[in-house]
């Protein structure tokens, strides 16, 4: 048996790349609840927003980049929208998710024919010596790293705007209703475009946080974009349809193969965090097919 | 005028259910297997036998695999770049720990051996579908590619973790010169496409559609999902395991786990999307597609002049396959294939409109 300090810190730092999992995870669950489509683009997004902040910042002033990006943002949203989904709608699942692959490899491509394809750093201003907690408790304390303390207040007081931004505002009822019904909110009066417009742009500028963290924490390049498949193991543990889900999914699979490694690594050859996200959703899967904090699966005749 | 059918009566249920009925298709096909079989061996260098039409062949076979369990039985896989691997070690080790193995059986086993761990990660496909599904086959593509990486028995505890494939013995033929790896490739891929082609005209085949088309309507109309979808699972994966049995033994020589990454899964998704899903036709077209476009896009910007790096051009090759697959999603669902299709329709009534 380990120390407890160590594995507390192992514990904590789990978790705290679980929030950054749950940050891309979130962008897939608002673009799949409001329009069923499930997003595989979500990872190229986060890159493609990551290297538009980071060359940008290299001659503008840091704020005005961040807001020419959301707006480059809103405009890959739109194009998205109009030139891929519009043309597709009604089609089975299964399509809509092939051509968001499609529209991955597109962005990819496209992100660093203009950006280049070079590492580049971003700096948020955030100092990278590790903090160390709790110095009387245990020895040595517990090393935290502050990017992912940032990250984790970034993460939680996005989740917050965006449950007030889904409950408390109009246009977040009218989301909803498009999420459960897209006829019958059409039906009532809710424009449909719109409002996959606006989803849309919320996954964007969800995915320019989740680059921001990332980015900050990895360095801006290309595997910025893989960080999706990580996400979907989140997405399947937590439910595809609930953002509390994608929160609860991330922090467990942050912790979970970080803690797996601790334990069970060393015995089958490590590197464990390649697949546990994976097999774990694979296990709840199994027993639990809608996920932990998923609509139930109806099917109808 | 030429392609018509006028005057061709078919007067047995044998004729009735061929394959190509017709007798200018017919012709077509043995031109076609006629330039394969000894029209290409006649003209073909090395360099073209070794890069282009050996990979093309094997990539062909492995669309199949995918083909019939995405294309047929409506099964999204992410993880056929994982069969092909399991196909690959699993020929390797037993060719190594059962010396004297013949190579065909040697092939044979790999195949039911991915096939085994192909109804294994298909099981959830029971209970879950779409995207679900797609979810639970990355995680095979995950979990080969750390045990091929990690696990030293797979490697045989080779240091360098890349190993190398036996001599290719078929009975006593030892096959090392393109030429010969060439036509080992074109046979597996003539019987493939033909038991593929057979299989999906079958009982089991059209229950593959059904699932496809509607699994609650099938499954009232008398259809196992269990044994439709598992089955699919295992014929997929078995094909798919040959392929990488090929790509592995004849086409790389030696190779490291990487040559059958995320990447290689994603390829052959293209090939199946771009040639036309539900189509043994579509697998080849797709494969030739894919195959060609990046030594196209590799050679064809320097003959008209213009300098582009090569990362300039694999970003390129990125832009240019995501475009294709949208766009091939909104146009044309069915691919190539059904290019050739309504081509064939036109030639029938040529030169009237209708």
């Amino acid at each position: 048996m380990a120390e407890l300090g160590p594995v507390l810190e192992v514990l904590l730092g789990g978790l705290m790349s679980g929030v950054l999992y749950s940050l891309v995870a979130l962008g897939f669950v608002l673009i799949f609840k409001a329009s069923g489509v499930f997003n595989f683009a979500q990872g190229a997004m986060v890159l493609f927003a990551a290297l538009s902040l980071v060359r940008l910042a290299e001659w503008l002033p840091f704020a005005l980049a961040l807001l020419l990006t959301v707006a480059i943002m809103i405009a890959v949203a739109w194009a998205i929208e109009r030139l891929v989904l519009r043309p597709l709608v009604g089609q089975h699942g299964l399509i809509l998710f092939m051509a968001t692959i499609g529209v991955t490899f597109f962005l990819d491509g496209f992100g660093q024919t203009i950006w280049g394809s070079n590492v580049y750093q971003l700096d948020l201003g955030i100092p990278s010596t590790p903090w160390f907690l709790l110095e009387g408790l245990f020895p040595g304390g517990i090393l935290v790293s502050p990017v992912d303390v940032f990250a984790t207040v970034i993460a939680g007081s996005l989740v917050l705007a965006l449950s007030i931004f889904f409950h408390g505002t109009r246009i977040g009822r009218a989301l909803r209703a498009v999420a459960d019904d897209h006829q019958a909110a059409q039906s009532v009066g809710i424009p449909l475009n719109q409002i996959w417009l606006i989803v849309w742009s919320t996954a964007g500028i969800v995915a320019l946080v989740a680059g921001m963290a990332w980015g900050s924490k990895l360095g801006v390049q290309f595997s910025l974009s893989l960080v999706a498949l990580k996400a979907l193991p989140v997405l399947i543990l937590g439910g595809l349809t609930s953002i509390p889900g994608a929160i609860v999914g991330g922090l467990v699979v942050g912790a979970g193969e970080k803690l797996a490694e601790l334990y069970i690594g060393p015995s089958i050859g490590g590197g464990i965090e390649y697949w546990f996200a994976y097999v774990l959703a694979l296990a709840v899967l199994l027993v639990r097919p809608q996920g932990l904090f998923g609509e139930k699966i109806i099917e109808r005749v | 005028m030429i392609y018509r059918e006028t005057g061709q009566f078919r007067t047995s249920y044998a004729e009735d259910q061929a394959i190509f009925r017709l007798r200018q298709d017919k012709i077509g096909i043995a031109v076609i297997l006629a330039i394969a079989w000894i029209g290409v061996p006649l003209l073909a260098d090395d360099y073209l036998l070794r890069a282009i039409l050996v990979p093309f062949l094997i990539l062909a076979v492995a669309a199949i695999g995918l083909n019939l369990l995405l294309g047929y039985c409506g099964q999204i896989s992410l993880g056929t770049g994982a069969f092909m691997a399991i196909g690959a070690y699993a020929a390797y080790n037993l060719a190594l720990r059962l010396p004297g193995l013949p190579l065909l059986l040697d092939f044979f086993l790999a195949g039911l051996v991915a096939a085994g761990i192909g109804v294994l990660f298909g099981l959830p496909s029971l209970r879950i579908k779409g995207l679900y599904l797609a979810v639970a086959t990355l995680a095979a593509q995950f979990f080969a590619d750390w045990a091929f990486l990690r696990v030293g028995w797979f490697t045989n505890y080779t240091p360098s973790g890349s190993v190398t494939a036996p001599p290719l013995d078929l009975f006593g033929w030892l096959i090392d010169t393109p030429l010969e790896k060439y036509w080992l490739c074109l046979a597996f891929a003539c019987v493939t496409a033909l038991l593929a082609k057979n299989l999906v005209r079958s009982r089991i085949g059209r229950s593959w559609m059904a699932i496809r088309d509607m699994d609650i309507a099938a499954e009232i109309i008398g259809i196992r999902p269990t044994t439709a979808k598992l089955s699919a699972f295992a014929v997929s994966s078995f094909v798919a395991g040959g392929a990488g049995v090929l790509w592995a033994f004849v086409h790389l020589g030696s190779w490291e786990p990487l040559a059958f990454s995320i990447d290689m899964s994603f390829r052959l998704l293209f090939m199946v999307i771009i040639g036309g899903m539900g189509s043994i036709l579509g697998s080849f077209l797709g494969a030739a597609f894919i195959t060609v476009l990046p030594i196209f896009l590799n050679q064809a910007p320097a003959m008209v002049g213009i300098q582009l790096s090569t990362a300039m051009v694999s970003h390129l090759e990125f832009m240019i396959f995501g475009a294709l697959i949208v766009l091939f999603l909104i146009w044309e669902p069915h691919g190539l294939a059904r290019l050739w299709q309504i081509g064939k329709e036109k030639m029938r009534l040529w030169p009237f409109p209708y």
